[in-house]
C-alpha cells in the first residue's frame, strides 16, 4: 500500500470513530432526565428560569434520534452547555482552563519522552549491571504508585517540612494580584510566557514554584512506563542481527547502541505514545486536584463531584476527540517511519 | 511436571517475583483474617463501615487503643486498612474477572470468525478506547451515581475493550495453525475448537496482562473514591482515607509532620498491594514468554 492510500484509509477510519464517541457521551446524557439534560443545552443561567422552554426548544421529550440531531448540532456550534461551578458556558470554561493544563504538560511531557527513553536505553545497554536493578525497581515502584498519594507526600515534605518551598496552586495570592493588573499584558494565559513577555522575574520564579510539584507528580507514573517499555525494546534490538554485524566490522558501542540499536528500539514506544497522552490526561485530573492547581483536570473534578453533568461529559467528549487525533497523528508517524506498516498491510 | 518444576525454578531465580508472592500471600491472609486481625468493636452493625470513636475533626496519632491513629472525624485508621484490603480484592477481582469473561467471548468471536463480526466488534472497541480509561470511568460513574458498585461498573465498562483486542490479536496468529485445520477437518464443532484448540494456546498474554492489570485496577478505583465517587464516607476503602487526609497534609507551625500517619499508612497499602500484583504481572511473564524462556 502506498503511504497516501494508507493516510487516506486512515482519515476515512476517523469518521465512524468520532461518530461512535459521540453515541457514547450521548448514551451516557441519556441516563439522565430532561431536567438535568437541561443544562447542556443552558448558554445563560437565566434559562434555568423556564425549564420547560428549553426542553420544548431542543426537543429534550422527543424520540432520542430528534435528541441527537439535536444535540449535534448544538455541538458543532461550540455549545457544550453550561457549568455551573465555574458559572460560564462550558466550551469557555475550556478555554479558560486550558493554559494552566498545558503549562503542566510543556514541562512534564518531555521528561516523560526523554527521560523515560534515555533511562531505558542506558538499563539495557547495562543489563544485569547495578544501574539496570536501581531503574528496574525505580520503574516498578513508580508504576505502582497511587499518583494522588505521591502528590500529597510531596506536599507534605516540600510544602510542610521545607516551610513553603513549593507551594500548592498556580500562583501566590500577591503574584495573581500582579499577574491581573493592568500593567501586566496576559498575551497567552501561560504564565510562564507572559512573564517572560512582560519581563517580570518574580511571577516567573513564583510561578516556576508552583509547578515543580505537579510537574514531578505528573511525570513519573508516566516515566516508570517509557522506562519500563524502552528497556524491554532494546534489550530485544540489542540481540538482533544486525547489532553482531555492527559489532563485527569493529563500530564503537556509543554508535552501535545509539544509532542502531536505539533508533530501532524507539518503533514500539511510538506506538504507546497515544498511551502517554492518555496517562497525563489521566494524571492531571488527580494532579490538579491534589495542587488546587486550577486546570482542566481541576474543573473536571469539580464538575464530577458536584454531578454537574454538562462539565464532565464535556470534558470527556474533549478529550475523547482529542485521543483520535492523537491517535491519527501516531499511526501516521508510525507508517512514516516503518514502511511495514503501509507496506504489508495488516500487522496482527 | 517438566514445566512446573521449570516454572518453579524460574520464580526462584527471580528474586523479585517472591517479593511479589509473599506480598499478596499476605493480603489474602490480612483480607481473610480480617475479623480476626482488627475484630469489630462490640455492637457495630457493618463490619465494612469504620468504627469511630467520636466526632472530632483532628486527627490523632498512633496510640494503644488506636494502633495506627485515627483521621478526620475519628475514623480508626488501623480497622480502615486492614478491612479495606478485603475492598480492594473486591474490586481488582471482579473487575478482571468480569472483563475476562466479556473479553474472551467478543475477542474469540472476532477474531475466529473475521469478517463483519470482526469488523463490528473492532469499531465498538475503537470508539471506547478513544477515551482515557480513568476519564470514561469518571463520566460513567457519575451518570450512574457515585457509589461503590458503580465505580466497578464503570471500571469494567472502561477497560473490557483492551482485552477484546488483545485476545482477538492472539487468535488470529494461531486460528490459521495446522492443528487448528486438524481439528476442523475431523468435525470439531466451532465452540470446541475455540475452547480446545485455540484458546489454550493464546490466552496466556492476556493473563499476564490481567494479573498486572489487577494492581492498575485497584488504583483507578482508588483514585475514583479518593475524588469523591466511591462510597459513603466511612466506608472501608483505601482511597477514601487519603481523601480524609487532604485537610491535614500540613501540621501546625513547627511541627509540620505532624498528622503523617493519616496519608502515609493509607497511602503504603495500596502501593504495596499494586506493586505485589505488578511484581507477580513480571514474573508470570517472565515465564511465560517463550522468547525469553529456557535461554
Amino acid at each position: 500500500m502506498e503511504l497516501r492510500a494508507y493516510i487516506v484509509r486512515r482519515l476515512l477510519l476517523i469518521i465512524p470513530v468520532l461518530f461512535g464517541v459521540t453515541l457514547l457521551i450521548f448514551g451516557l446524557l441519556q441516563l439522565f432526565s430532561p431536567v438535568e439534560r437541561a443544562a447542556l443545552y443552558v448558554t445563560d443561567p437565566k434559562q434555568f428560569a423556564n425549564i420547560a422552554e428549553v426542553i420544548e426548544k431542543y426537543g429534550l421529550d422527543q424520540p432520542v434520534w430528534v435528541q441527537y440531531g439535536h444535540w449535534i448540532t448544538e455541538i458543532f456550534q461550540g455549545n457544550l452547555g453550561w457549568s455551573k461551578v465555574v458559572s460560564q458556558p462550558v466550551t469557555s470554561a475550556m478555554l479558560n482552563f486550558l493554559p494552566a493544563t498545558l503549562e503542566l504538560a510543556i514541562f512534564a511531557t518531555p521528561l516523560i519522552i526523554f527521560g523515560g527513553i534515555f533511562l531505558g536505553s542506558k538499563a539495557a545497554a547495562h543489563k544485569d549491571k547495578a544501574i539496570d536493578h536501581a531503574t528496574r525497581l525505580g520503574a516498578i515502584v513508580g508504576w505502582s504508585l497511587p499518583t494522588f498519594w505521591l502528590g500529597l507526600m510531596l506536599l507534605m515534605v516540600f510544602y510542610g517540612l521545607f516551610s513553603g518551598l513549593f507551594p500548592p496552586e498556580r500562583l501566590s495570592t500577591e503574584m495573581n494580584i500582579v499577574v491581573h493588573s493592568e500593567a501586566f499584558t496576559q498575551y497567552t494565559k501561560l504564565h510562564i510566557i507572559d512573564a517572560i513577555l512582560n519581563g517580570n522575574g518574580r511571577v516567573l520564579l513564583d510561578s516556576l514554584r508552583h509547578l515543580v510539584l505537579p510537574v514531578i507528580t505528573l511525570t513519573v507514573v508516566n516515566l516508570a512506563f517509557i522506562m519500563r517499555l524502552m528497556r524491554s525494546s532494546m534489550l530485544e534490538a540489542l540481540g538482533k542481527g544486525y547489532i553482531l554485524t555492527a559489532r563485527a566490522k569493529g563500530l564503537d558501542e556509543n554508535t552501535v547502541v545509539s544509532k542502531h540499536a536505539r533508533r530501532n528500539a524507539l518503533i514500539p514506544v511510538l506506538t504507546v505514545s497515544g498511551y502517554i497522552f492518555a496517562g497525563l490526561v489521566n494524571g492531571v485530573v488527580i494532579t490538579e486536584t491534589i495542587f488546587n492547581y486550577k486546570g482542566l483536570g481541576w474543573w473536571a473534578w469539580q464538575s464530577a463531584v458536584n454531578l454537574d453533568i454538562s462539565g464532565v461529559l464535556g470534558f470527556a467528549l474533549f478529550n475523547g476527540v482529542l485521543f483520535v487525533f492523537t491517535n491519527l497523528v501516531v499511526d501516521l508517524l508510525y507508517a512514516r517511519i516503518d514502511p511495514r506498516v503501509r507496506l504489508g498491510g495488516k500487522v496482527t | 511436571m517438566t514445566s512446573l518444576r521449570f516454572m518453579l525454578y524460574q520464580l526462584r531465580r527471580n528474586p523479585l517475583s517472591i517479593i511479589g508472592i509473599v506480598i499478596i500471600l499476605t493480603f489474602i491472609i490480612i483480607a481473610i483474617f480480617a475479623p480476626i486481625i482488627a475484630p469489630p468493636p462490640e455492637g457495630h452493625i457493618d463490619p465494612y463501615m469504620i468504627p469511630r470513636d467520636g466526632y472530632s475533626p483532628i486527627p490523632k496519632p498512633p496510640n494503644e487503643e488506636h494502633l495506627f491513629g485515627t483521621t478526620e472525624g475519628q475514623y480508626d485508621i488501623f480497622y480502615g486498612v486492614i478491612w479495606g484490603t478485603r475492598s480492594a480484592f473486591r474490586v481488582g477481582l471482579i473487575v478482571i474477572g468480569v472483563v475476562l469473561v466479556v473479553g474472551i467471548v467478543l475477542g474469540s468471536l472476532a477474531g475466529y470468525f473475521g469478517g463483519i463480526i470482526d469488523e463490528i466488534i473492532m469499531r465498538i472497541t475503537d470508539i471506547f478506547l478513544a477515551f482515557p480509561i480513568l476519564i470514561l470511568a469518571m463520566a460513567i460513574t457519575v451518570a450512574l451515581g457515585p457509589s461503590p458498585d458503580n465505580v466497578i461498573i464503570a471500571l469494567i465498562i472502561a477497560s473490557w475493550p483492551s482485552y477484546a483486542r488483545l485476545i482477538r490479536g492472539d487468535i488470529l496468529a494461531v486460528r490459521e495453525e495446522d492443528y487448528v485445520e486438524a481439528a476442523r477437518g475431523m468435525g470439531g464443532s466451532h465452540l470446541r475448537i475455540i475452547t480446545r484448540h485455540i484458546l489454550p494456546n493464546s490466552i496466556y498474554p492476556t493473563l499476564v496482562m490481567a494479573s498486572l492489570d489487577i494492581g492498575a485496577v485497584v488504583l483507578y478505583a482508588a483514585a475514583l473514591s479518593f475524588l469523591g465517587l466511591g462510597a459513603q464516607p466511612g466506608y472501608v476503602d483505601w482511597g477514601q482515607m487519603i481523601s480524609f487526609s487532604r485537610n491535614w497534609i500540613v501540621g501546625p507551625p513547627g511541627n509540620p509532620l505532624a498528622y503523617w500517619y493519616t496519608v502515609t499508612i493509607p497511602g503504603l497499602f495500596i502501593l504495596l498491594f499494586v506493586l505485589g500484583w505488578n511484581l507477580l504481572g513480571d514474573a508470570f511473564r517472565d515465564i511465560l514468554d517463550p522468547r525469553l524462556s529456557r535461554k
